[in-house]
């Protein structure tokens, strides 16, 4: 990757593509479609160029130099300001093993969204061209190691999102979209305090010798770069950091959506179109928790320490909550959603471990979650297509009419419960068995636990509903076995989580080096820390 | 030298049922007869096992063998050091035994659906269930540790799922295989936990790394609380997947699969696994946990048999006597009977498994009727499948000459010996109990099936003897319920080969203090026997040494004839009491009926003492009412709070509007208004005269002075 800037090409390449949508005629539907299908296939091109390169040795989190793929340039300075010096932002991308699976992903359920949005006729130049510019705010979150390029790409998500599903949903689009819209943004206020705080408390050396405050965010990992009076610096006798701790959680917390800041999600996907809740659950909400690893950890870790539990409380109540809540519905797509808000749970729970084995876990989830709850969200657009309904009582007996389509629900259903052989029970597995080693989150993981029954119950009495008994003759004509489209979106997705069920290490080589250095820097720098406001 | 080969023969033999399963899958719908690929695969998977089988009894006696490799590897862990988890099998006495059991019951019942299902639409996708299933259930036999005993563990979780939902347009099936993977899942849970309790203090799943840990005096988290709640906890697991009390509901329900299907894993093998795990963990129990599973065991084989007696379809008998069966070897397991609880297994397996297929090869010419008040008089009909019947029959009441007989009285024995030595005679009084309503209840089926005059003279006239490919399987498996496979002495199992050398009683792990009294062994002359084999050069491994204290050798000793001359004695009361009633007709079942209703007894057994009715209405009626609150709640007021802040903001907004069109804004106009006003006012003032000006200004300047100045 000798000066190659691989990471900007994967991050800025739909952008590239959306100016070409966007220069294209709005009659080539086609073609606009193509453009697309083509970007998005050489973000997974590039995607396995990278993992081809990756050093699984490499521990990054808080070290540049572990990092890989790294560019760094100045991007804005403005010197000679009063009281501040220079203002200067670095753009800064990097991977370690933490962003590394978060990327596969996104580049993967990209692809798939993109074979998945074939169907959408409605002004397709304008919802390609924003799903493109997604795809770059998506991918740009999970490589930039800077806090306002992170910001700005995380933001950079919100507005296509909000359109996509604002003018391309169901029913109550407009309803859904500005609730995702203002929640999100809710979150993203307090991000920006603590950015601006932190941001205001942090210095970092530049080339002239001197020090001038940064948004790095590895800057900010490093205790000693604190100034003494800084707002949130540990040396400031204001208990300002855990406030910060708290705000930037709940800007997180909503993203994943942890209880009770989930609502809505639900919505988000019951009116989005197949393909943009694909992205939302395959993709959007692990920022969450991939920002809570990425900064709230290093950054305030001995807080971290000190919260684990009421992490873990959190993520049991999701997982429990959501899978009850989840049980009730009749929405097909509804209990998808609600099953997303238990699945997360389980990735707060083994973040909550702070053990290697939790963490690697909850990372693990992170990217099965993706790969599984995609192709439920597709399997679920597959009868809406066909019926326009997605009422679960309204169905019954598709396994014999659609048998192969039976099939790939099955996997993606035994998945989601935790079936052994498929990728969901290994990272379930490694959660728990984390959060147990952990005496903090021990009882909790015991509760926990009930979560693999809940999940079985909604999955199987879905699967009996819409699946066995007698074939409801009104569908007779509609209901046609999946075609090719259908399987070129499916059958990738069931083979990685197959792969992963069988041979985990595949995925958990390349987290583990960045998992278990992050552990070891949360313990080791939480002590400084200590030992700096004594 | 370690021989790997049979080793390596053993992966073969647990990979090729998935080779099948994959095949058949794909290709099954484009090649009709495939399924013989699957018919193939499952002989040859017999024949391996019994070398594998043969050359471990004969070369490899004493020593196990084991491979295993890692799987994640973790490296060196922040904290913790180096963690990895692995997996690999282990081949000792036990797993080759296992291993012919279920490669033969699986073969047999492969060759027995070619004629029963016959004719089946998704004739081809049952037998690529059949291999998942058999790949599965090798995986439990074969496994060296937890995980990958949970892992297959669920495996044969989803093939019975699938099976027993096979006929799933039928709401009763996809129910019950719902049932059974939920319930099961119960267990899972407590067995997850208890790995997950082994893990944290070990980190290792694997058996032998654990029990010697133990042995060492490494206890769970210290305590030996902490090992009896591990050793219960696991045995969770047990509880659920070999249906026992309180999670047995899932068994009887389990019969709306393909009769086969019931012979194969719910009888047979599956259901047995639990049994199966219990041994695994046999040596980390400690006497409290012993006792917890001896009572589940003793209350499930009574509770079960209670309902046997009066259930009517012919498969329900049968799936109750499982259960009652099964409670048996748990018991077994609970007063240290190790060897009888697997001998028990191994003859339950083989008369079990003739049971329901020659149930089955009823119910195949009976098209497909299963209640027994329709049957009647078979035996002339159907030979073969009433003697392999009968003789199966002979060998669950536990009749001499019969495999059954040598194995229960064992278990027996044991239970005896273990009420003498603890004073739990619950136990061993429930054990002998059972005994009598076995063979009553399992005799009054063959009477109401085979004997008597048909009550449904259609489907009697149409009944015939079944093809070759069914009564096969119903003549080796009648074979094998013969007491000279085992032992050379019909009454003394400890004579013979399996109870005498190849399955014995291991050694404890646990300490010292948590063992009963009589389990307490003379560490001397173990350490003493294990340099001794040392010495000689050959390798022995501990555990295979027979650890019971003189004590229990001797209970079971003082206890074999009693035991055996009182379940006989028993057994021949049911079986009588059985003829009196159905055969002979001297007492009037309807009467029985009546008298024992009168204390509501017979509506309480013929309705399963109303269990199902109990959980629905508290459990899953619970779970229900609380998940559909929980959705109002999430509705109305999580969502509503969202709603409601959002409405607030609104109000507030719009009140704001208001307060700035009127009051701000209206500051402001009115400020400009005032000021226009004065100004107009004012205006008056500018004449345009400078005297006017001069005498205004003076006129200012003396105010000024007047105001500021120092006079």
């Amino acid at each position: 990757m000798n000066g190659f800037p691989i990471l900007s090409w994967i991050t800025f390449l739909p952008i590239i593509g959306m100016i070409a949508v966007l220069i294209m005629p709005n009659k080539m539907e086609k073609g606009i479609k193509l453009i697309t299908l083509v970007i998005t296939g050489l973000q997974v091109i590039l995607a396995i160029i990278l993992l081809s390169n990756f050093n699984y040795s490499a521990g990054g989190i808080y070290e540049a130099s572990s990092f890989q793929f790294i560019e760094k340039f100045r991007w804005i300075e403005i010197s000679g300001l009063s009281w501040l010096g220079t203002f200067k932002v670095d753009y800064f991308l990097g991977v370690d093993g933490i962003s590394m699976p978060m990327l596969l992903l996104t580049a993967l359920v990209s692809f798939i969204a993109t074979i998945s949005s074939w169907k959408i006729n409605k002004s397709v130049k304008g919802f390609f061209a924003l799903f493109l510019l997604l795809d770059t705010g998506m991918m740009g979150v999970f490589v930039a190691l800077d806090f306002l390029l992170f910001y700005i790409f995380w933001e950079l998500m919100l507005l296509p999102m909000y359109f996509l599903i604002g003018i391309w949903g169901g029913p109550r689009k407009e309803y859904a979209a500005i609730k995702f819209f203002i929640y999100t943004l809710f979150g993203s206020v307090f991000m920006l305090l603590v950015m601006i705080g932190l941001y205001f408390s942090t210095t970092e050396v530049i080339a002239d010798g001197s020090r001038v405050f940064t948004f790095n965010l590895l800057a900010m990992m490093d205790p000693t770069n604190y100034t003494t009076n800084g707002i949130l610096s540990p040396l400031n006798p204001n208990n300002y950091r855990f406030i910060a701790y708290i705000a930037l959680f709940a800007g997180f917390a909503i993203k994943i959506p942890m209880f009770p800041f989930h609502t809505w999600l639900p919505d988000a996907h019951v009116e989005a179109p197949t393909p943009i809740s694909v992205i939302l659950a395959g993709v959007l909400i692990k920022m969450g928790t991939y920002g809570i690893l990425r900064i709230s950890y290093p950054i305030f870790p001995q807080i971290t320490l000190d919260l684990a539990y009421y992490i873990g409380l959190f993520g049991v109540i999701n997982i429990i909550y959501g899978g009850l809540v989840a049980l009730a519905q009749k929405d097909f797509k509804k209990m998808i959603a609600y099953s997303s808000v238990s699945h997360m749970g389980y990735v707060l729970l083994g973040m909550a471990s702070m053990s290697t084995i939790g963490i690697n876990g909850a990372i693990f989830q992170m990217f099965n979650h993706g790969t599984i709850t995609a192709m439920l969200f597709l399997i679920v657009g597959v009868v809406y297509d066909r019926a326009h309904t997605r009422e679960i009582n309204a169905f019954g007996g598709l396994a014999n009419k659609m048998p192969m389509y039976t099939g790939f629900v099955t996997i993606a259903f035994f998945a989601a419960i935790g079936l052994p052989s498929l990728s969901g029970f290994v990272s379930e597995a490694l959660v728990f068995v984390g959060a147990f080693s952990s005496e903090t989150t021990r009882i909790l993981t015991m509760f926990g636990t009930l979560g693999i029954l809940i999940g079985a119950a909604y999955m199987l009495w879905t699967l009996q509903r819409i699946f066995f008994g007698e074939f409801n003759k009104k569908w007779d004509d509609v209901l046609t076995d999946i075609d090719f489209r259908e399987y070129a979106m499916l059958v990738p997705l069931a083979i990685i989580v197959i792969f992963l069920g069988i041979y985990p290490s595949a995925m958990l080589d390349i987290l583990n080096t960045s998992v278990n250095t992050l552990v070891g820097f949360l313990h080791s720098s939480a002590a400084t820390i200590t030992k700096m406001s004594m | 030298m370690l021989d790997t080969n049979i080793i390596n023969i053993s992966l073969v033999i647990l990979l090729l049922p998935l080779f099948g399963f994959i095949t058949v899958v794909f290709f099954g719908k484009r090649f009709s007869k495939l399924y013989l690929l699957e018919v193939a695969i499952i002989v040859a998977a017999f024949i391996l096992s019994l070398y594998v089988g043969y050359t471990k009894l004969t070369t490899y006696l004493h020593q196990d063998l084991n491979f295993s490799f890692t799987w994640i590897d973790f490296g060196n862990v922040f904290g913790k050091g180096s963690m990895h988890i692995d997996l690999g099998i282990k081949l000792d006495n036990i797993t080759v035994i296992m291993l012919f059991v279920v490669t033969l019951i699986s073969m047999l019942v492969h060759i027995f659906s070619m004629a029963y299902m016959e004719g089946d639409k998704r004739f081809s996708r049952y037998y690529s269930y059949l291999g998942i299933f058999t790949f599965s259930m090798l995986g439990i036999v074969l496994t060296d540790n937890l995980l990958m005993m949970y892992i297959f563990w669920e495996l044969v979780g989803l093939s019975s799922y699938l099976l027993i939902g096979f006929w799933y347009e039928k709401k009763s099936a996809s129910d019950a295989g719902k049932k059974a993977f939920l319930t099961n899942r119960v267990g899972d849970i407590g067995m997850f936990i208890g790995i997950l309790i082994l893990f944290t203090n070990y980190k290792s799943f694997s058996f032998d790394y654990i029990f010697n840990q133990i042995s060492n005096g490494v206890l769970p988290f210290g305590s030996e609380a902490w090992l009896t709640a591990a050793g219960i906890l696991v045995f969770m697991g047990a509880v659920g997947k070999s249906a026992q009390f309180p999670l047995h509901i899932w068994l009887p329900d389990a019969m709306e699969g393909p009769t086969p299907v019931s012979a194969l894993i719910h009888a047979a093998t599956m259901v047995a696994a639990g049994v199966y795990l219990g041994l695994r963990i046999f040596v980390m129990l400690t006497a409290d946990a012993m006792l917890v599973i001896a009572v589940i065991g003793a209350f499930t084989s009574f509770f079960a048999a209670s309902i046997a007696l009066t259930q009517n379809d012919i498969k329900k008998v049968l799936a109750y006597s499982t259960v009652s069966q099964l409670g048996y070897m748990v018991l077994s397991i609970g007063v240290g009977a190790y060897t009888f609880a697997f001998f028990h297994l191994v003859t339950h397996a083989f008369f079990k498994a003739c049971l329901f297929l020659g149930s089955g090869s009823v119910i195949h010419s009976m098209h497909h009727e299963q209640d027994m008040r329709q049957m009647g008089g078979l035996k002339k009909k159907m030979p073969i499948t009433y003697a392999s019947f009968v003789i199966s029959s002979l060998a669950i009441s536990g009749i001499p000459l019969t495999s059954g007989f040598l194995s229960k009285d064992g278990i027996l024995a044991g239970s005896l010996a273990f009420g003498h030595l603890t004073g739990h005679w619950l136990i061993p009084a429930l054990g002998f109990l059972v005994a009598l309503m076995t063979a009553f209840y399992m005799f009054r089926l063959v009477l109401m099936t085979f004997h008597g005059e048909p009550r449904n003279k259609e489907k009697y006239d149409h009944a015939k003897e079944s093809p070759f490919v069914m009564v096969m399987p119903l003549i080796v498996l009648s074979l094998l319920s013969l007491f000279f496979w085992y032992t050379p002495n019909p009454v003394s199992p400890e004579a013979g080969w399996f109870a005498g050398s190849w399955v014995k009683t291991p050694h404890t792990v646990v300490p010292e203090t948590s063992r009963f009294n009589f389990m307490k062994s003379d560490i001397m002359t173990e350490q003493d026997q294990t340099s001794e084999h040392n010495e000689s050069g050959s390798i022995v491994e501990p555990e295979e040494e027979v650890v019971h204290s003189e004590m229990y050798m001797h209970a079971m000793h003082w206890a074999h004839y009693p035991a055996m001359i009182l379940s006989l004695v028993l057994a021949t009361l049911g079986i009588l009491l059985a003829f009196v009633m159905y055969q002979w007709k001297k007492i009037s079942p309807d009467k029985v009926t009546n008298t024992f209703n009168k204390l509501r007894l017979y509506n309480g057994s013929l309705n399963k003492w109303y269990v199902d009715e109990i959980y629905n209405s508290t459990f899953i009626g619970g779970t229900m009412v609380l998940s559909r609150f929980l959705s109002w709640f999430d509705k109305y007021i999580v969502d509503g709070i969202v709603n409601g802040t959002a409405a607030f903001t609104r109000v507030f907004s719009t009140i704001s509007g208001y307060f700035d069109t009127y009051i701000v804004d209206g500051l402001v106009n009115g400020t400009a208004f005032f000021s226009g006003s004065i100004g107009l006012a004012l205006r008056k003032l500018q004449t345009g005269k400078v005297q006017t000006y001069i005498v205004l200004v003076l006129f200012s300047v003396i105010i000024l002075f007047y105001l500021i100045g120092p006079f």
